[in-house]
């Protein structure tokens, strides 16, 4: 399993991890007495789930797994499978911290860390899918 | 990759840019806001990216690697219908509530519509995938093709 596709899943599992924790404190708001802003956190718990874990999942997966760019070069660009993790990462964590405070302590400073969030994870799914487009093929 | 699995992923992979540029404009936006209309993008967000990337994805890359009857993969048909009714569902889903609403509004329909279509590309590929959910290759081999 190549090195980028092991951060892809044991962060995934992190993600998922997290995700259940954020849907815990979501079910128990009203049942444990937790803070209002709580609930500012569903769009987060979505997210952690589906592109933390979801798509982390598969990407990891699919560049181990999808057919073999060329001889040289079988998983074709290792650049762009690293710059996807990292965006992608990056641009999710900025969003899980930003988005909740956005939500209740409104600045112009936290509006743009959520519109850099959105740029990155953007940028990270147009990594991976210029890397991947050119490996599904019949051979 | 057989041919199908070429055009489920590939189209997956569209369905993935369109997703993710969606959510990007709809998370730009709650930060600084600058187009309330994108809010109408929000079904197409989710639409694109639980059934157009997740689900395709999956499906493709079932007809790939499910165990095959020697080298066939029977009833092929039915995948195939699957990935265009999938993608009309979709598609119909999406772009619903970005069309006019006359008096008789056609967004309910064009939604109904799309979920039915949604619902038989699974009917049907839920029908090719069942044989091929066996122990061995050779295990009813005597399937019609």
């Amino acid at each position: 399993m190549p090195l980028v596709t092991r951060f892809f899943i044991r962060s995934g599992l992190l993600y998922l991890i997290a995700a259940l924790l954020t849907g815990l404190l979501l079910a128990g708001q009203f049942a444990l007495r937790l803070p209002p802003w709580v609930t500012t956190l569903t769009p987060v718990y979505f997210h952690l789930f589906l592109v933390g874990w979801v798509t982390q999942l598969i990407i990891g997966v699919a560049y181990w797994m999808f057919p073999k760019w060329s001889r040289t070069r079988p998983r074709g660009s290792t650049l762009l499978a690293w710059g996807c993790y990292v965006l992608l990462n990056l641009g999710l964590l900025l969003r899980v911290v930003a988005e909740p405070l956005q939500s209740t302590r409104p600045s112009v400073g936290l509006g743009w860390t959520i519109v850099l969030a959105a740029l990155l994870q953007w940028l990270g799914g147009v990594a991976f899918v210029l890397n991947t487009w050119s490996r599904v093929k019949e051979r | 990759m057989p041919r199908l699995t070429i055009w489920m992923v590939r189209v997956a992979l569209c369905h993935l840019f369109l997703g993710f540029t969606i959510g990007a404009l709809l998370l730009a936006h709650k930060g600084i806001p600058f187009a309330p209309w994108l809010w109408r993008l929000l079904p197409a967000h989710m639409e694109f990216l639980l059934l157009g990337w997740t689900l395709q994805l999956a499906m493709g890359v079932a007809f790939w690697i499910l165990p095959r009857f020697y080298t066939v993969r029977p009833r092929a048909w039915l995948a195939w219908s699957a990935l265009i009714l999938l993608n009309v569902g979709v598609m119909l889903v999406a772009l619903a509530p970005l069309l006019p609403t006359p008096l008789l509004s056609p967004i309910v329909p064009l939604t109904l519509l799309g979920r039915g279509a949604e619902m038989m590309a699974v009917v049907a590929f839920a029908l090719h995938a069942w044989p091929r959910v066996k122990a061995i290759a050779l295990e009813g081999a005597n399937l019609q093709i």
